[in-house]
């Protein structure tokens, strides 16, 4: 039986699987040149390549829009799902339902998420669904030619000069508020940053929310604009300095008090929070509504792991479902015997 | 009932009582509670072998408004609705009046007393009781009291009937099951109404129930949980569902039976997932994301879900995912008459989704059916890779029918063209949407396949035989004819329409779904009461096979008898034939679309009616 790759060439670099990170890439791009989803998508790659997972395990899912089309363009020996508008939530959660085993990774963007798919969001959110779903964030409709979407926020500028007159959405506050038990926010513009909190998420085993904004270069990334890159370079401000440390490697870090703190995931992973400026706890709920409210107030654009919860069950544990992949259980597992039948003809009599 | 002669003793008499053959009709207050007593008086006839079948009216409500409840008892073991009504039992102030009036001469009502009724009509055999005063000698409580009125009609009829006692008490048992107290009570209530009954009334009417042997072995159940069970016993493991009348009974049942038998014995953990979704789409995009991960997945609706998950529907379709949907269908248009049946469903369903969308429809007619069909439909939707909708409604899925027990499904179930990494290692140039057997269904793997080259990605843009993204009109076309030729493979293999013919029958009936049993009855008054033959083909499912042209080309006249205003599956029958102009002039249409359930006497007159009006006759 063939494995997922071809063993690595012996000069090659591999991971822990064996595996090359040319593994992990997907077909070419056909996003405008210097899109920000293109280097979310790099970040993707390298992700999986360093934290190591098999590709044959992780299912792709989108909704529609330049975001949702980014799941063609890494991971190819992965399955991937390009579903219908803002209905992501739906469908990731049914695949994740029927194979537990699965890495499932959701791309959306702003249009899918926080305006066509906010209902579907919102209840993925709230069931804790084991996803990591991210929300390339750029402010527009880039497929539709740069209208703008729910997360523009108020008093930013189309290339047209129209002024953003309704607050943005904080897709961050929701996914706080509701549910979500990993929630961060990132910059395409920074891929250190991108790359650690994705790791992070895979080794989550709840919601992982990741709003990133990605700057879209062609209707977006203008003077006025504040999802442009320029704006981004100049205004991010990271709420902690955030580093990952897989289960499959030593913590090797000197903790000073006060200015250090690990945070352990679910597969015995840490990330690993060194504090800036503020003192930050992002295992306290309230806290992390309070610095969102506080930002989102003054318009900063702050990034970093922003909530974590390890404990909250996720949807299969409180479905109470058995280990094994529902979709390939045994007949005789999924179909009764004829005494239960034959019981409830009776009680019918 | 058109009997005038009253008959003035307990025993029936030969020449002018109707024993087994009449419908009772109660009328009480939603929420009052009748339920259990309308299930105890319908359970103690069937009970004693009598034939039953169980018709509830009720509103869009939850407590307050007007409900009837219909029980008829038919020695021919007719179970569709029964136009007439025998018996009415008025409990209901508020339509007390109204039903009275709309009785047919010599009908008897069972009345609460202080409603007055009897200066209403002079035609008709008034029986009162005072429900109310009687009630307290069983019970001092006030809410208790209401409930137990309703048990103390069961004892009345039950006297005026010559049901036998033990059997309500039976059915009382049953009911109740092991709340001992309660069946006392209702035990008492049921003594109560039999005595009074013994004491003051004198029968006047001619009704009577006596002990047949039509009923042993058999079961009374509605069709949604006969689907519910239908679908357990398949192997079903993802459902989804937002709660929506009349369909939410099928997946309530279904956690009921699935708590009770899929709960993995050495373990205690669930071999399901059932999930309340926040709407209809997402309950439909669960059951595509979980099918496409390779479980066996439903959903249940109605009407206003089912457009709802329209845009879904054509993923499936054209992104080639099977989903099983439950069509519980009630009348529209938007939220229409939420409580009552209807057939409505048919054209937008089998066309749902915007494009050359088309998907297979399954028409179950009886809960044997829904249960047959819980199998089919997971089956179907895996071999053909596709939705497939179960086309139920109110009448089949929340009434109560009877039905020879299920039989255990022998046959091992059919997941369809999968590929698993030891069967893909065996094929060269896997595709994933390549039509490698001619007949359309391509072969799919499962996300989760452990082999390099299992992987592919499932988009509901134009893709070509590799699954790739393409633009390219030949690549459209190319896809969009097999997807034709599927659906084409699909017309062998759906459930087969069901023909009887007459010999001799110049006309032939076409039916489908829950109107089968008014024409089982029609039939029947159509030979005995007019000596008028006709042949019957019940559709069972779309796309239509050859045998409908054969059906049609062998009569002179054809009627399609449904369930809406748009006479839909003849439209569909029109567009089939369309090739063969000279079958379209022998279509007439029998439609009944005021939200009940159609009856045999109204299929009998629409008919005739129809036959009088040829030129010839």
């Amino acid at each position: 039986m063939a494995t997922t790759a071809p063993p690595a060439a012996p000069s090659k670099k591999v991971n822990r699987l064996g595996l090359t990170q040319v593994s992990y890439k997907g077909k070419p791009s056909t996003l405008c040149k210097g899109c920000g989803h293109d280097s979310i998508s790099s970040q993707l790659v390298k992700a999986f390549y360093e934290y190591g997972v098999e590709p044959y395990r992780v299912a792709k899912l989108s909704g529609i829009g330049c975001s949702s089309k980014t799941p063609a363009y890494w991971l190819s020996q992965s399955h991937g799902f390009n579903t219908v508008h803002g209905r992501m939530p739906s469908v990731a959660t049914g695949s994740v339902l029927a194979n537990r085993d699965l890495v499932a990774v959701g791309v959306s963007g702003d249009g899918d998420t926080a305006s066509i798919g906010i209902g579907q969001f919102v209840h993925l959110l709230r069931r804790n669904v084991p996803i990591v779903y991210i929300v390339e964030n750029n402010g527009v409709y880039g497929l539709t030619k740069g209208q703008f979407s729910a997360t523009a926020d108020l008093g930013s500028k189309l290339k047209t000069g129209v002024v953003n007159d309704l607050p943005a959405i904080d897709l961050c506050g929701l996914a706080v508020e509701l549910g979500a038990t990993y929630v961060a926010r990132s910059f395409a513009g920074d891929p250190k940053q991108v790359v650690t909190l994705l790791k992070g998420a895979f080794a989550h085993n709840g919601t992982a929310f990741l709003d990133i904004i990605s700057p879209c270069v062609t209707f977006n990334n203008h003077a006025g604009s504040t999802k442009s890159y320029t704006w981004g370079k100049e205004n991010e401000e990271l709420i902690q300095e955030v580093d990952f440390v897989p289960f499959f490697e030593d913590i090797d870090i000197e903790y000073e008090e006060g200015e250090t703190a690990a945070v352990e995931l679910h597969d015995g992973s840490h990330i690993i929070l060194k504090k800036i400026k503020r003192d930050y706890d992002p295992t306290d709920r309230r806290t992390a509504l309070e610095l969102l409210l506080d930002s989102g107030e003054k318009q900063q654009f702050l990034t970093g792991l922003i909530y974590v919860d390890t404990k909250k069950p996720n949807l299969i544990e409180l479905l109470n479902m058995v280990d094994e992949p529902l979709a390939t259980l045994p007949l005789d597992r999924i179909r009764p015997p004829q005494s239960a039948l034959l019981e409830i003809m009776e009680a019918l009599r | 009932m058109s009997t005038e002669t009253v008959v003035d003793t307990s025993e029936p008499d030969v020449q002018s009582s109707i024993v087994n053959d009449f419908s009772i009709q109660i009328a009480t207050i939603n929420g009052s509670g009748s339920q259990s007593s309308n299930s105890v008086l319908m359970r103690a006839i069937f009970q004693m072998g009598v034939p039953v079948s169980g018709k509830n009216l009720f509103p869009s409500n939850i407590q307050g408004l007007p409900t009837w409840f219909t029980i008829r008892a038919s020695k021919h073991s007719y179970v569709a609705r029964k136009r007439d009504i025998d018996m009415l039992i008025a409990m209901n102030p508020q339509t007390a009046r109204e039903d009275v009036q709309s009785l047919n001469p010599g009908a008897a009502v069972v009345y609460e007393q202080s409603l007055g009724l009897d200066n209403v009509r002079d035609d008709l055999i008034f029986y009162p009781v005072p429900f109310g005063e009687l009630a307290k000698e069983v019970i001092h409580e006030p809410r208790l009291r209401k409930l137990l009125a309703n048990m103390i009609y069961v004892g009345v009829v039950g006297h005026l009937l010559s049901i036998e006692r033990e059997e309500i008490q039976h059915a009382i048992s049953k009911q109740f099951k092991a709340k001992a107290t309660a069946v006392e009570l209702n035990v008492k209530a049921i003594d109560v109404g039999f005595e009074y009954a013994e004491k003051n009334l004198k029968k006047a009417d001619a009704l009577y129930v006596k002990r047949m042997d039509e009923t042993a072995g058999k079961i009374l159940i509605d069709g949604n949980a006969a689907g519910a069970l239908g679908a357990m016993f398949a192997g079903v493991t993802v459902v989804t569902w937002y709660p929506i009348t009349p369909s939410s009974s099928l997946v309530e049942s279904l956690i009921q039976y699935m708590k009770e038998h899929r709960i993995d014995k050495e373990t205690g953990k669930a071999t399901f997932a059932v999930v309340q979704a926040e709407d209809e789409l997402a309950a439909i995009g669960m059951v595509l994301g979980a099918a496409w991960a390779g479980a066996r997945s439903l959903t249940s609706t109605s009407g206003p879900g089912i457009s709802l998950m329209s845009e879904f529907a054509g993923l499936g379709y054209f992104a080639e995912i099977p989903a099983v949907i439950w069509d519980i269908q009630r009348v529209g248009p938007s939220t229409g008459l939420p409580t009552r049946t209807a057939q409505g469903d048919i054209l937008s369903t089998y066309l749902l989704s915007h494009g050359d969308t088309k998907h297979i429809l399954l028409f179950p007619s009886s809960a044997q059916e829904c249960f047959e069909f819980g199998g089919t439909s997971l089956d179907l939707a895996e071999r053909f890779q596709t939705p497939v909708f179960v086309m139920s409604d109110l009448d089949l899925g929340m009434n109560i029918w009877m039905s020879d027990p299920f039989a255990y499904p022998e046959q091992p179930i059919d997941r369809g063209k999968v590929l698993d990494a030891d069967a893909l290692e065996k094929v060269s140039d896997w595709g994933r949407y390549k039509d490698v057997d001619g007949d359309g269904i391509p072969y799919r793997t499962l996300p989760g396949t452990k082999h390099a080259r299992a992987a592919y990605f499932t988009r509901g843009s134009g893709h070509n035989a590799e699954a790739e993204y393409t633009e390219r009109p030949d690549d459209y076309v190319k896809l969009i004819d097999r997807l034709q030729r599927k659906f084409d493979t699909a017309r062998k293999h759906v459930p087969a329409p069901v023909i009887d013919v007459e010999d001799g029958a110049e006309i032939g009936i076409i039916a489908y779904g829950s109107t089968h049993w008014a024409i089982v009855e029609s039939r029947d008054q159509l030979r005995n009461e007019n000596d008028l033959m006709a042949s019957y083909m019940r559709l069972r499912a779309l796309p239509f096979n050859d045998a409908l042209e054969a059906f049609v080309d062998q009569y002179e006249r054809v009627y399609v008898v449904e369930q809406n205003h748009d006479a839909q599956v003849m439209q569909l029958i029109k567009l089939e034939l369309a090739h063969r102009p000279e079958l379209l002039k022998k279509l007439h249409s029998i439609l009944n679309y005021d939200g009940h359930p159609i009856d045999a006497r109204s299929v009998t007159e629409k008919l005739l009616a129809r036959e009088s009006e040829r030129p010839s006759a």
